[in-house]
């Protein structure tokens, strides 16, 4: 297995460096125009949020898997994870608003000690659950083998990560193995309902692109995955959600060093789309980091660019304050706003 | 180095309109029409025009239509089995002709 770019000491654990790249190959050429300049021409500089519709909480980048797309730079060896302290102050935040979304990711959210009871609290505050599970931490250990029961005594939504119904494309991705654990995950889950007709219990998978390339058509790839899974592996699931890789952290790595990064970043300029740039996620999203810094988006928290805002930490939290910020925008930003759009929902178009 | 093929002309594909427009302008839309899903799906079509692509020997082709065929959902078998396809194909029209030389080669023989 590989290490976190951390472990390693890569350049790019630091991300000073990371902005440096991807700043410096917006001055390289005039075919990589600044995001802010195509935002403007969209009328949409500053980028200001709407409805706060999701808190989204990274409880922490420690992951069992080490996949080559990363932005979170997660794995076994990270060890920053939220503590039930700050759990609180976000559910504190939580209690004073109406967001109706709390969306649970990392790492794998499920190995911070923690985890359980957090999604308990949300629970009794009455606000839908979204986990970002990866399939393959339901197999990890016997401590895990309940979660999926666990998830449908809370009716959380589980979403996953399967870049593709080839065993090769995805291990290829996600690491050797990953593929026929992450069936065996997805049975446990379809077995307790999840993905099921009629149980109410949501299971929607999430399409990567395991390489330089953009995601097709979320219709289509849905339903070639929905054949492919269901006749070979006699596994069902509601939703496919087609996600754009971002050049941030390893998946960064993986374009500078493949030498696809100049032409990557081209097909996402090329491509950029106002309408998916007015619908943004980080629009009505509030992102918490695992020590309760407040960002505009996962992948700002992973860029360590916070939000602009008086208010920078949940144990601050004001949604009126936070309403009013303009947000945090950078080249990666091209991503989200590529084709149909990306976000942590899919596409956005 | 000079070549015929340069990578960087591929994304220039459009720019054939700038000589004749009309023309241009209708092989583009199309062409887009083409590629939309119908009684086919946008992945078959993927799969199919790289398979062509093949067929015709055309490096931007192969080029457009492995990125295309990856992005809608198509691996790694598929595509070499589409190439297969190509290949049967373009070998087949080859040795089918062979009955023609048959014919002939007894045409004139005695």
């Amino acid at each position: 297995m590989t290490k976190s770019l951390l472990a390693r000491q890569a350049p790019l654990a630091d991300t000073a460096y990371q902005l440096t790249v991807l700043t410096q190959a917006e001055a390289a050429g005039a075919q990589l125009p600044a995001f802010a300049h195509r935002l403007r021409e969209s009328g949409l500089l500053p980028l200001q949020p709407t409805k706060l519709g999701v808190m989204q909480i990274n409880v922490g980048k420690m992951c069992n898997q080490v996949c080559k797309h990363c932005h979170v730079d997660a794995g076994p060896d990270r060890t920053e994870i939220m503590t039930r302290e700050t759990m609180q102050l976000c559910l504190d935040a939580l209690a004073q608003t109406a967001i109706p979304v709390v969306d649970l990711t990392g790492g794998a959210p499920e190995m911070n000690p923690d985890f359980r009871w957090l999604v308990e609290q949300i629970s009794a505050l009455g606000r839908q659950i979204i986990v970002r599970c990866n399939l393959t931490i339901i197999v990890a250990n016997p401590k895990y083998h309940d979660l999926p029961a666990f998830f449908a005594r809370h009716r959380v939504r589980v979403v996953s990560s399967l870049p593709h119904f080839a065993a090769g494309r995805t291990d290829a991705q996600r690491g050797d193995g990953v593929f026929g654990r992450s069936i065996r995950a997805l049975k446990m889950l379809n077995e307790v309902g999840y993905g099921v007709e009629g149980s109410g219990l949501t299971l929607d998978l999430v399409y990567n692109p395991a390489g330089a390339f953009m995601p097709g058509s979320q219709v289509g790839l849905e339903r070639e995955f929905k054949q492919r899974l269901g006749r070979e592996h006699g596994v069902v699931f509601n939703n496919l959600l087609t996600i754009t890789n971002l050049p941030v952290s390893r998946f960064l790595e993986y374009l500078l060093e493949s030498g696809n990064y100049e032409s990557y970043m081209q097909k996402l300029v090329a491509a950029y789309n106002p309408v998916a740039a007015a619908n943004v996620m980080c629009r009505s999203t509030l992102s918490i980091g695992w020590d309760g810094q407040l960002y505009d988006c996962d992948f700002n928290q992973m860029l360590e660019l916070p939000v602009a805002s008086p208010v920078r930490h949940i144990r601050d939290f004001h949604e009126t304050t936070l309403a009013g910020r303009a947000i945090v925008i950078n080249q990666h930003c091209y991503g989200c706003t590529a084709g149909a759009g990306s976000s942590c929902g899919g596409t956005t178009t | 180095m000079s070549t015929y093929y340069n990578p960087a002309d591929l994304a220039k594909f459009g720019n054939i309109t700038e000589w004749q427009p009309e023309m241009g302008n209708k092989f583009f839309a199309y062409y887009a029409e083409v590629f939309k899903e119908g009684a086919l799906t946008e992945r078959e079509k993927a799969l199919i025009a790289l398979a062509v692509a093949h067929a015709v020997q055309c490096p931007y082709c192969i080029d457009a239509y492995t990125t295309d065929s990856l992005q809608k959902g198509a691996d790694e078998a598929q595509m070499m089995e589409a190439v297969h396809v190509a290949a049967a194909i373009k070998g087949g029209a080859a040795l089918v002709h062979g009955v023609q030389m048959m014919n002939k080669a007894k045409e004139l023989s005695m």
